[in-house]
């Protein structure tokens, strides 16, 4: 599993290097979503940092929705599809190495990001900092849900259902606990309670994914 | 142990609640070549993805490779089939090597198998070229050199003369009839009929799901 999980995180950041969707229009995409983010706050309230979290996690929710589009894209064609089906990668591996590679997106991104919740919404650069930790482990396990998400909203009888709107409440636990931690970082409470919900949602979508990939990936 | 590197019995299969095939008895023996002729729509592609693994039997009976159609998982039987559909099976922006290499540590075969699998299907000079800067024929080639360092008991291979220009049909020809002598079997979908060469082809026409004739 471990194997076939380094194979396919290394061909997808490949792929995502030679094609720079990352680059051209993830990245811009947050930095937009951000800055306008601050824009309707307004001056006022946007110069105080206690929105930047909640809205930091917004974006990176809504640039997740948008990598594990592309992630699932560069596998969609029928052809190619058909073809790596016939390679038998064991489906657990898939959903960690796509895991890998779209954690590594989302870290790329949400450090960018997080400069602009310090440049854009004043959030303090020391708290901010402070959070990166939490950070990283709350973007990781956002990846993982959305490897999840991405199948089922795939190519596939599920796509056509109410599920991957359904599956969306998912992301909840994650979004409230990043922001509680970096806000806690930020001097308004505990940084490692809110921590630890993370972590633990991590583990629990990768035994989830791990379990359930191959399943909802062949529906 | 059946006779046969793959045999379907009345197979049916249904999709979205409409039957692709219907009541197709088909047999495909131990290093032999199968055409499969018939309009658009015909279900030669969903005979092919049947054979393949790629799609579930709905009704009747089958095996493949010694996998139950009806009751085994048919993953297994995907590692033991080489498919070529006539969409891009490949990455676009991994180059002619770094696709065959993903193909080669994913079925964990040797390496060494890449260079004359580029070869022999004439790819050596492109092989650091992306693939989406291949032309057509040139992609096709490069799915067969996928199947070669595969080396599959089943060839399924959809529409692979498209897009081939004269030399690439005869160097399909010549390659069909390597695989047969190597003992392998094919099973191909084309709009015309295989090249003269090939000597014995067994012919099965579909018409709308059926197999209309065979010879």
């Amino acid at each position: 599993m471990i194997r076939v999980a380094l194979l396919v995180a290394a061909k997808d950041l490949r792929v995502e290097l030679r094609s720079r969707v990352l680059l051209w229009q993830v990245v811009p995409f947050g930095a937009m979503a951000l800055l306008l983010s601050g824009l309707a706050l307004g001056p006022a309230r946007a110069g105080h940092s206690g929105a930047a979290p909640g809205l930091f996690f917004l974006v990176m929710l809504f640039v997740t929705l948008l990598t594990v589009a592309r992630s699932r894209a560069i596998d969609a064609r029928a052809g190619t599809r058909d073809s790596i089906a016939t390679l038998g990668l064991d489906p657990g591996g898939v959903f960690l190495g796509k895991t890998v590679a779209l954690t590594v997106e989302l870290w790329v991104t949400g450090a960018l990001l997080l400069a602009g919740t310090v440049v854009v919404l004043h959030a303090n650069l020391a708290g901010t900092l402070a959070a990166s930790g939490n950070v990283a482990v709350t973007l990781a396990a956002l990846a993982a849900a959305g490897v999840l998400h991405g199948a089922l909203s795939g190519p596939g009888d599920g796509s056509a259902t109410l599920l991957p709107l359904l599956s969306l409440p998912a992301f909840a636990p994650l979004l409230i606990a990043g922001e509680r931690a970096y806000s806690a970082a930020l001097g308004h409470g505990a940084l490692w309670a809110w921590g630890t919900i993370s972590l633990v949602a991590l583990v629990a979508y990768l035994a989830l994914g791990i379990l359930l990939y191959g399943v909802l990936d062949e529906s | 142990m059946s006779e046969f590197v793959a045999s379907l019995n009345d197979a049916l299969v249904v999709r979205s609640g409409f039957p692709l095939l219907s009541g197709v008895t088909l047999e495909v023996a131990p290093a032999t070549l199968t055409l499969l002729t018939g309009p658009n729509g015909a279900g030669k592609t969903t005979l092919l993805q049947l054979l393949g693994g790629l799609v579930g039997l709905s009704g009747g009976s089958g095996q493949v490779c010694g996998v139950d159609l009806a009751r085994d998982d048919r993953r297994a039987l995907r590692r033991r089939v080489g498919w070529l559909g006539h969409d891009s099976s490949f990455y676009d922006d991994l180059s002619v090597r770094e696709n065959l290499t993903f193909a080669a540590k994913a079925l964990g075969r040797p390496l060494e198998d890449l260079a004359p699998a580029l070869e022999r299907v004439g790819l050596r000079d492109r092989s650091e070229v992306l693939a989406r800067r291949l032309s057509a024929g040139q992609r096709r080639r490069l799915g067969l050199a996928w199947l070669l360092m595969r080396r599959p008991e089943l060839w399924l291979l959809d529409e692979p003369y498209a897009a081939l220009d004269e030399d690439g049909r005869r160097f399909l020809d010549g390659l069909f009839a390597d695989v047969v002598a190597a003992g392998a079997s094919i099973v191909v979908s084309a709009h015309d009929h295989l090249g003269a060469t090939l000597g014995a082809v067994n012919t099965v026409h579909l018409v709308g799901g059926r197999v209309e004739s065979r010879s």
